[in-house]
């Protein structure tokens, strides 16, 4: 790999063109000017190289020069990533402070995990095995409930000729060497992949278990299988950012990896400020021992939040191939692609849709496509995965402009975001009528031995009275509710029931915010026992006043904040309930 | 002083071989910088600004801030100053009146700078950020109760033309203030491209009550060069910053009005030939706008905040409309302005449906606000949206389709908006005032119909004679 220098020759905006750089390969990471500013290749013409930098451009100028590196644009992997807030191109944004103070300049080159700390490493691996890719060499316990595997890189094949006793290390010093085909092989605690290459695996294999989220309208409607991807557009206001925090905190996964693509410097303090407080339903543990964040804001470097969505997704393919279950938010992927606009406008291309270019549905294809569930490598049996949920921020919150469609046609659960459930204060406002889950029929057995044989028909049951509630709103709109008859009035209070007292979910309230399993499953069986109830006794001619001026139905409405750490109690309290239901209904077809 | 001498030396160039629209093509140049500051000498005399926007070699783009008339490709000569465009920073500015490029416009004396910073700023490391959580009063029920500010927040007026976004503003830089604390909000009102009149009645508004002393203004009128808008609201958030950040001030920036700074970024794209995003705003307008509201914010360890609110009327009252759109993308929330409202004859007509405060949710409570906020404010919510999907069907069937129950809503949608959206102009109402008002309101429904409070809440209320339901005669029955 030889180092070529170049010189620039024009500079606009984010991208700079230089010449003399003959034999520069595309995406190479090339060091621009003075201060050395990192950039990356994005189109050659003849020894011409554009290249887009990630730092602000200002105050450079044509005549100096630019070196190819001959290294791609790659991230280090290893003990020390758990817990991190990154930018872009995985700069530590407390060593960028460290370095410069609270606002970012630029030419800052800092490590991207902690070289001095010593981590304590067990090997599991002993002199003399044979080993391949993937194979675990030993475990750091890097927090209190994450365990570091240390993988043999990908390509590395041989027998160990040498492994450190257990204790503690950097993540500079050798722990193994490996006795390959073309020669020795040192091995640390880390190792690094270029960002645009997704990381090898064996196979990948199907969805069947469910991203567990504790907001009870993915869950119940819409849900995500692990390793599965879901999209989440919705115009300014609607909700976006809340439901991706959301799932940071409450999904069962492994590890969660936060991607903010060009958004507000604030979310990302909320998320440093408050995770740290929060703990995790299934572990007991601070929400940030299993959490990093990828950060590069809006009013960051606009090529560097080209590589943040990368960056992000070769972290949590890392701890995938560990054999955890990944989930990564990127928020918002529309940030992302016009950052991609911008890129291709300065490098005049011809433009697509509405400025974008051609290539964005395929670029997005590609992003999405390292989502998966999968047999990792090694020679052990490993299964990981990673789940990719994007918001998307259409213009106008007009679903039908090119970044809403072409994520759509790609990932299989999209929630709808609407602004007028949103106006309301109706949140998650997501629309149960528009969106959609394809993993809703893999997920059924998965459903059936964790919630109850007959959470199918309840789900069904529900959605089909919030179909028709719509119908007939529709036709109250034009007559009145007096011109409906008592059974349609009563679907329209059941409907009522479900959208306010089971799909709406306060993310403040201590309680509300994460439903348990067991939780959702009881809540939406008591409005389903209500409702057949209901519709009982509207046939035996009791009106539908009286019905919902039952005391149980203020019970229903709070059946969300019930708590629902010890679950038996839990248990009591809704078998309790589902006895006052059928006793207040007695007492009135006694009447 | 080393740096301003090298600054000496650089040539100056009579080479301009175009000049077109906003932009001035620079030939025969060496050692230019990207972005770097130009002063431009013109036939008759005077000295322009500009920056580079696109550095070659041997060639540069320049926009020229103060426009290009009487510029010419003969006599016109352009200075490379080898650096980027500053602006003059001193505390001795509060009370003083600035051009957009932050010149003094008022005859007073001349400025002596503390320091020279960057227009440009720089991006806030997301890590030494604090999260805003402290309330601040308006004294607006609208805001203050359904759409809370607080300090460090960036939440937009999105409104229409004739529409009284203005008499808002002052009312809120009147009226802003931290219960319980003394400390006042310096406050810097940038203009940008509005009538002379208008700047007219801030600076009344600011001098009556006393403020001017502590405001500092920022003016770039409707008659002034449109290409300095670019640089008018960096000027004001860069002497913002110096306020907060280094006197530890709490600034308050009011910058009005942002679809004519949008409409000056348009006029260069166009001049520049490039491919346009939406309504022709360039494909960059979301970064480029949030390099200006992202200035806001509070930093952990410094005492000082910036509070910014941008006003922005909606072309046809379109929030559609890309510079409305990508503003409430950036900022911490909107609160909208409507017409109907307006035409009621509702002061402040801020629509609390489509408005919206994100950063309400930290800002409120108990030890902020008061406890009972949330569900205050979630109740009103409710039964504002019930109401009005009542007055919709109303106007199709008659009120005689309606239940009981249906009444009582489409009559708390009246008095709610008559009531308490609708206030004076100088009236000042305390958060406290606001809530009870909020209960006053919610005293017209019985106990199962608010369904967001939680029964201890109830308890309390009535028990403070907050919440007082009377049972009509048609229900004791």
């Amino acid at each position: 790999m030889t180092t070529r220098i170049g010189t620039i020759q024009r500079i606009a905006g984010p991208l700079i063109e230089a010449d003399g750089l003959f034999g520069v390969t595309m995406f190479e990471v090339c060091r621009v000017g003075a201060e050395e500013l990192i950039g990356e290749v994005n189109r050659i013409v003849g020894d011409r190289a554009y290249i887009q930098v990630y730092e602000e451009t200002s105050g450079l100028k044509p005549g100096e020069k630019a070196v190819a590196t001959g290294t791609s644009l790659d991230v280090e992997l290893g003990p020390g990533l758990v817990g991190s807030i990154f930018d872009g191109i995985q700069r530590p944004l407390p060593s960028i402070k460290e370095a410069v103070g609270d606002f970012i300049t630029r030419g800052i080159t800092a490590d991207p995990l902690p070289v001095d700390k010593k981590w304590h490493f067990q090997p599991t691996m002993e002199k003399g095995t044979s080993v391949s890719q993937g194979d675990v060499l030993g475990t750091v316990q890097e927090t209190s409930v994450f365990l570091h595997k240390i993988l043999v890189p990908p390509g590395i094949e041989g027998k160990i000729t040498q492994i450190v006793p257990p204790g503690d290390y950097t993540i500079r010093e050798v722990i193994a060497q490996v006795q390959t085909a073309t020669g020795k092989e040192d091995l640390k605690l880390t190792q690094r992949w270029p960002v645009r290459i997704g990381r090898p695996y064996k196979t990948k294999i199907s969805t069947e278990v469910p991203l567990y989220t504790g907001q009870r309208v993915i869950d119940t409607f819409f849900p995500v299988a692990k390793g599965g991807t879901g999209a989440i557009p919705g115009g300014f206001g609607t909700g976006k950012t809340v439901t991706l925090h959301q799932l940071a905190k409450w999904a069962d996964a492994e590890i969660i990896v936060y991607v903010g693509c060009g958004e507000r410097g604030n979310e990302m303090t909320e998320v440093l400020e408050d995770f740290p407080k929060l703990k995790d339903p299934k572990s007991g543990k601070s929400l940030m021992e299993r959490t990093l964040l990828v950060a590069n804001t809006s009013n960051m470097p606009v090529a560097a939040r080209e590589a943040s969505i990368y960056t992000g997704i070769t972290l949590a393919e890392y701890f995938r191939d560990q054999g955890y279950n990944v989930a990564l938010m990127a928020d918002s992927t529309s940030r992302w692609a016009e950052a991609l606009r911008e890129i291709s406008g300065r490098l005049e291309e011809m433009p697509g849709e509405e400025g974008y270019p051609a290539y964005l549905g395929s670029r997005l294809a590609d992003f999405y496509e390292r989502a998966g569930r999968v047999q990792t490598l090694g020679t052990d049996y490993r299964v990981g995965s990673v789940t990719v949920t994007g918001a998307v921020s259409p213009a106008g919150g007009d679903f039908s402009e090119p970044v809403t469609q072409s994520t759509l046609r790609i990932t299989k659960v999209f929630w709808a975001l609407d602004k007028d459930m949103a106006s309301r204060r109706f949140f998650p406002a997501i629309n149960y009528l528009q969106s959609y889950s394809l993993y809703k029929d893999e997920l059924v057995p998965w459903y059936q031995k964790k919630m109850g044989s007959d959470w199918p028909e309840l789900t069904e049951e529900s959605l089909s009275i919030l179909q028709r509630d719509k119908e007939l709103r529709e036709i109250v709109q034009l007559v009145g509710p007096d011109a409906l008859p008592e059974r349609e009035r009563a679907i329209l209070e059941a409907a009522r029931m479900v959208k306010e007292d089971y799909l709406m979910q306060s993310a403040l309230h201590p309680i509300d915010t994460y439903c348990p399993e067991l939780k959702s499953y009881w809540m939406l069986k008591i409005i389903m026992a209500f409702w057949q109830r209901m519709r009982q006794a509207i046939d035996e001619g009791i009106p539908l006043r009286r019905i919902i001026a039952l005391p149980v139905v203020g019970k229903i409405a709070r059946m969300k904040v019930q708590p629902h750490e010890d679950v038996k109690v839990m248990e009591q309290y809704f078998k309790d309930l589902e006895n006052e239901i059928n006793n207040e209904f007695i007492s009135i077809e006694v009447n | 002083m080393t740096n301003r001498r090298a600054a000496t030396l650089k040539p100056t160039y009579q080479t301009v071989t175009t000049v077109s629209g906003p932009l001035l093509i620079l030939d025969k140049v060496t050692d230019v910088a990207y972005n770097e500051l130009v002063e431009i000498t013109a036939p008759d005399g005077t000295l322009r600004r500009g920056t580079v926007l696109e550095a070659m070699r041997g060639r540069a783009i320049v926009q020229v801030f103060e426009g290009t008339r009487g510029l010419d490709t003969k006599s016109t000569r352009v200075r490379l100053t080898g650096e980027t465009m500053k602006t003059a920073v001193t505390s001795d500015l509060l009370g003083r009146i600035l051009n957009g490029s932050g010149t003094p416009i008022d005859r007073g004396p001349p400025i002596v700078p503390d320091d020279e910073l960057d227009l440009n700023g720089a991006p806030m490391n997301p890590d030494a950020r604090q999260y805003p959580r402290e309330f601040i009063q308006t004294g607006l029920s609208v805001i203050d109760g359904l759409n809370t500010l607080v300090r460090g927040q960036k939440l937009p007026i999105f409104s229409g033309s004739g529409l009284p976004h203005d008499r808002v503003a002052a009312q809120i830089t009147r009226q802003a203030k931290i219960p319980g604390k003394e400390e006042q909000f310096a406050v810097i009102l940038c203009a940008i491209g509005i009538t002379a009149e208008t700047a007219q009645f801030y600076m009344k508004n600011l001098e009556e009550t006393g403020a001017l002393a502590t405001s500092v203004l920022v003016l770039n009128l409707a008659d002034d060069p449109p290409i300095e808008r670019i640089i008018t609201p960096r000027t004001a958030l860069t002497i913002a910053e110096y306020l907060a950040f280094e006197q530890n001030m709490h600034v308050l920036v009011i910058l009005t009005d942002m679809l004519n700074y949008a409409n000056a970024l348009r006029e260069i794209s166009a001049a520049r030939e490039e491919v346009p995003g939406r309504r022709g705003y360039p494909g960059y307008l979301y970064t480029d706008l949030s390099s200006i509201y992202e200035r806001a914010g509070r930093i952990i360890g410094r005492s000082g905040t910036i509070t910014q609110m941008p006003i922005l009327t909606m072309p046809g009252d379109d929030i559609t409309h890309p510079v409305a759109d990508l503003t409430g993308y950036i900022t911490e929330g909107q609160l909208i302005t409507s017409r109907s409202l307006h035409n009621k004859g509702i002061y402040p007509p801020v629509d609390p449906a489509p408005s919206l405060s994100r950063l309400m949710k930290e800002g409120i409570g108990e030890g902020h606000t008061r406890a009972d906020h949330n569900e205050v404010q979630a109740q009103l919510y409710y039964a504002a949206s019930e109401g009005s999907d009542l007055r919709d069907l109303v106007a199709v069937v008659g009120e005689g389709a309606l239940s009981d129950r249906d009444r009582v809503y489409l009559s708390f949608i009246e008095t709610f908006e008559t009531q308490f959206l609708n206030q004076g102009e100088f009236e000042e109402r305390t958060i406290e005032q606001t809530l009870d008002l909020g209960w006053e309101m919610l005293s017209r429904f019985p106990e199962r119909e608010l369904k967001r409070i939680d029964p201890e809440t109830i308890e309390k209320a009535k028990n403070q004679q907050l919440y007082r339901y009377a049972p009509s005669a048609s229900e004791v029955n």
